[in-house]
């Protein structure tokens, strides 16, 4: 089932006092059987924007057609919807078989299904999440894994048109969410539910997604793929948003920026002040300068995390230290300690001042 | 934000009932009493107001609270301090003791204190001996009053001062603060509204109490009589004037009570928005 | 050991007066609570187990019994849904007067019991504001156990509102939420989902409700008219000994009234436990 959110507008508080804007004009449209994750800090809207096609916060203009049918003033109990929430919402006094039950004894006597069926759907859902021996179970005697499984379980039961997510995972710790990540995603492959959910984390987002709406004081910077997001981001915002950015500010002259006693040559670029972002990774690090870069840096902290090591650079050019991420090859190559001085070396720089965001030739490392 | 029971028709339906309810068994008795009291018009219910042994009521009635409330309010502080910042044995038993006091009828709270004082009583013989008049004189109706309000003060703080903690306190005990210091300075003003509250509380019930009293008060008029034992005599000898007129001052009383309660809540509230 | 223990106590009592409010408690508590209620134990003992048996069984108190229980039960079962229905649109809605209304739910513990007993008394009597509109419809309240059973509720109106009013602002948003996207109505979602979660507040205040009822003597009295067999509380049966000087006889069925309001409170207090318990994750 498709969805399609057009003009969706929302504002907080009353008429003219403490009134706050959560949600510019929105239009986004997704695919039957996409998995759109809403990326953006918090107060950026994406948690309203979710509510609202969920049908439990009304816009205060806008459309929502699930696929033809317009849904704008649909109740949420009508929409025919699955709704996962951050602290998963069990209801505490039943158990886990009944949790996952409640939406099929809620229909009307007319449509409910027998007792019998209601019995076999809660068991193929339960033996889905890899539960079917906690259904006598109580939501308190179990992991905060678990309880995210029967919420879901619990939304599935009745065959919703669309899966909403807030934040799934946002309250577990990071071994069981990078789990269950992976599970939803096979769950999705599996099933082709439409879905939507939010999130604050990238990495999550970049992961399970097909596309990514990152979002931003209400409004929406980008849609894209997660490569495509993180290979060509819109603006300023998404480039920080999502990841660890340096920033180098000069004076151009000559395609040549010069800031203190560092300079870089950036073909391509117009003379005047500039300021130039670059990623840890983009930045290489030797024991010479080069013909192209001549960015002095002490190196002031030394943390090996996983595959590579990360190090934080400092120099007087610089108004904040830099980080940079180099492969433990290259660590050892350079014999790298605190306080051991080097040379940086833009492998890649971008700038997002001008109209157009602009990634600036790759300076090959000599 | 959506919420069950939103929808306009329901939400009518239940605030009309509720109100209608409310307005038929809370509102109405609280009119009647004024309604009742001012019948005979202004001058008869000032002059009621003034007769000797209503006064003579108001004044037994006023000094039992102005006995009991304080002392309820020193054993309350001193009984919370012991619970929630000590751990001993028994704690949980006394804490159970205190509570008797809500779960008796007043007339058994009266009877055991009549065991006890009056002529045939335990000490009953001995106090005669002594001259010393409990029963059916003030210091009875004292005693009961301080046997039936004694929990208000300590219940109001308990639960407070056991979430709070006592984390503050020992910081001030780090800090070389002396005990009083430690309870004036760092407890009390984290408690203040609850204790404030729990007096209000403890003085509605001490100036209203009936049950109890009337086993220990003996009934004298002018000696005896509480204003809650005179409202009923007044009663009982068909003043039916008379009695509303003393049970006016109790109603007045009553929402002064529910005034300082609802304006305590409000300020509580406004304080934690504020942080 | 002995030093052993005494830094034992020191650590575990770091903030002074703990000897102080000990004696205090200790003292009070004594004279106060406990002294008087074995003077109950001692009047008792001085009655043989016949004696006993006979003074509590007589016919006028058992039907004294079954007026209270029968009023008690019958308002607490009134204030149950009144409280429940207070609770709810004092935390759910919005409406004007709503600050006041929440206010006069406290009326009838800030009211003393003797008022209230003669103004309901005077309001229910058949020329009463209310009595003289039922008496036509011959519905007579004033010398019924209905009159008892209002006078009852009176009293105990903030027991049930006042314990489930905070367990339903602290429900969060997300339950009524869940039960919404799955499709259940209101009525639905309120019983299967709202109402248990309530419901161990529901039964406390319920509980308590009728504890009081048990034990109301100057609301219940005026209203009540006190005829043997009829409309006479237990409560009234004590104090009519007691102006008897049957302090035997009043000692008996006091100490009847006390076990069962005791008994009561510990019962509410062991369910309460056992419940939360299974909520919050006692393995079961």
């Amino acid at each position: 089932m498709s969805i399609r959110i057009s003009q969706i507008e929302k504002t907080y508080g009353y008429q003219g006092r403490g009134r706050t804007r959560a949600l510019e004009p929105i239009d986004l449209d997704i695919h039957d059987g996409e998995l759109i994750g809403l990326l953006g800090p918090s107060g950026s809207g994406k948690t309203t924007l979710l509510r609202i096609v969920a049908g439990l916060e009304q816009a205060d203009s806008g459309s929502i057609h699930f696929g033809d049918r317009d849904v704008t003033r649909v109740h949420v109990r009508d929409r025919r919807i699955g709704f996962v929430f951050q602290h998963y919402a069990l209801f505490r006094h039943m158990s886990v078989f009944d949790n996952v039950a409640f939406g099929l004894t809620a229909m009307p006597r007319s449509q409910r299904p027998s007792s019998g069926e209601i019995r076999s759907r809660v068991m193929q859902l339960l033996e889905m999440v890899r539960l079917q021996d906690f259904a006598e179970r109580f939501p308190a005697q179990l992991s905060g894994g678990q309880q995210q499984r029967v919420s879901l379980a619990r939304a599935l039961a009745l065959k919703p048109d669309v899966l909403l997510l807030d934040e799934p995972f946002g309250a577990l710790d990071a071994k069981v969410r990078q789990e269950l990540r992976r599970w939803l995603r096979h769950l999705h492959e599996e099933l082709h539910f439409t879905s939507l959910f939010v999130t604050h984390d990238q990495e999550e987002a970049l992961e399970l997604s097909d596309r990514v709406v990152v979002m931003s004081n209400g409004r929406i910077e980008q849609i894209a793929t997660p490569d495509t997001l993180y290979r060509q981001p819109a603006n300023r915002f998404v480039f920080e948003f999502l990841g660890d950015v340096n920033r180098i500010e000069g004076d151009i002259e000559k395609e040549v920026l010069t800031c203190g006693n560092a300079r870089v040559a950036v073909p391509g670029i117009e003379n005047g002040r500039q300021e130039l972002l670059l990623r840890p990774h983009e930045v290489c690090l030797d024991e010479q300068p080069s013909t192209r870069a001549h960015l002095p840096v002490s190196v002031t902290a030394v943390v090996p995390v996983g595959a590579e090591v990360r190090l934080e650079l400092e120099a007087d050019w610089l108004g904040e230290p830099w980080l940079a991420t180099i492969s433990h090859a290259d660590f050892e190559r350079l014999a790298i300690t605190r306080g051991k001085r080097l040379f940086a070396q833009p492998s890649r720089l971008h700038r997002f001042d001008t109209s157009r965001p602009q990634t600036l030739a790759p300076l090959s490392a000599s | 934000m959506i919420r069950i029971g939103d929808a306009p028709r329901v939400r009518r339906l239940l605030i009309g009932a509720a109100l209608v309810l409310t307005a038929l068994f809370l509102l109405l008795p609280l009119v009647a009493i004024f309604a009742q009291a001012l019948m005979s018009g202004i001058d008869v219910y000032w002059q009621n107001l003034s007769d000797d042994y209503t006064l003579a009521a108001i004044g037994l009635t006023l000094l039992v609270a102005v006995i009991t409330v304080p002392v309820n309010l020193v054993f309350g502080v001193f009984l919370a301090w012991l619970v929630t910042r000590f751990d001993f044995p028994g704690r949980r038993l006394l804490q159970t003791l205190i509570d008797i006091p809500f779960a008796v009828s007043p007339v058994v709270a009266g009877l055991v204190y009549l065991l006890l004082y009056g002529r045939n009583g335990w000490l009953g013989g001995w106090l005669d001996a002594h001259d010393i008049q409990i029963m059916f004189a003030w210091p009875g109706i004292v005693l009961v009053t301080l046997f039936v309000t004694c929990p208000f003060v300590a219940r109001e703080l308990i639960p407070l001062m056991q979430a709070q903690g006592s984390r503050e306190e020992e910081a001030a005990v780090t800090l070389g603060a002396s005990g009083w210091t430690i309870f004036r300075r760092v407890t009390l003003p984290n408690i203040r509204h609850a204790l404030l509250y729990g007096v209000i509380l403890t003085n509605a019930r001490a100036v209203g109490e009936f049950g109890a009293v009337s086993v220990v008060a003996g009934a004298i008029r002018g000696e005896t009589n509480t204003l809650p034992l005179q409202v009923e005599q007044l009663y009982q000898d068909y003043n039916t004037v008379g009695a509303f007129t003393s049970a006016s001052l109790l109603a007045l009383l009553a929402l002064l009570t529910l005034a300082a309660k609802a304006a305590l809540e409000w300020r509580a509230a406004r304080r934690e928005t504020a942080t | 050991m002995i030093a052993h223990a005494l830094t034992w106590r020191r650590e575990r009592r770091v903030l002074p007066g703990f000897g102080l409010s000990l004696g205090i408690s200790l003292t009070f508590v004594s004279l106060i609570l406990l002294l008087p209620l074995t003077s109950l134990v001692g009047q008792l003992s001085q009655l043989s187990w016949s004696q006993y048996w006979f003074l509590i069984t007589d016919p006028r108190l058992l039907a004294s019994y079954g007026v209270t229980l029968f009023g008690a039960a019958v308002a607490a079962l009134f204030n149950a849904a009144f409280g429940l229905l207070m609770a709810w649109i004092l935390v759910r809605y919005e409406f004007p007067g709503k600050r006041l209304v929440d206010a006069l739910m406290d009326l009838p513990f800030a009211l003393p019991t003797a008022v209230a007993g003669i103004t309901l008394a005077t309001l229910y009597s058949s020329n009463g504001w209310i009595g003289r509109l039922l008496e036509p419809l011959g519905i007579s309240i004033s010398y019924t156990w209905i009159g008892i059973a209002l006078a009852m509720a009176f009293t105990s109106i903030p027991f049930v509102v006042r314990t489930v009013q905070p367990v339903l602002e602290d429900l969060p948003a997300e339950v009524d939420e869940a039960a919404m996207t799955l499709g259940a109505s209101d009525s639905h979602a309120f019983r299967r989902v709202i109402l248990p979660y309530l419901w161990p507040a529901l039964v406390t205040g319920t509980g308590l409700a009728f504890v009081r009822s048990l034990g109301e003597f100057g609301a219940v009295i005026f209203i009540a008219g006190g005829k043997p067999y009829e409309t006479e509380i237990t409560s009234l049966m004590i104090f009519v000994k007691l102006q008897e000087y049957d302090y035997a006889g009043a000692s008996a069925v006091a100490s009847i009234v006390l076990a069962t309001s005791l008994a009561l409170l510990l019962a509410i207090n062991l369910w309460q436990g056992r419940f939360i318990k299974r909520l919050h994750g006692g393995r079961g």
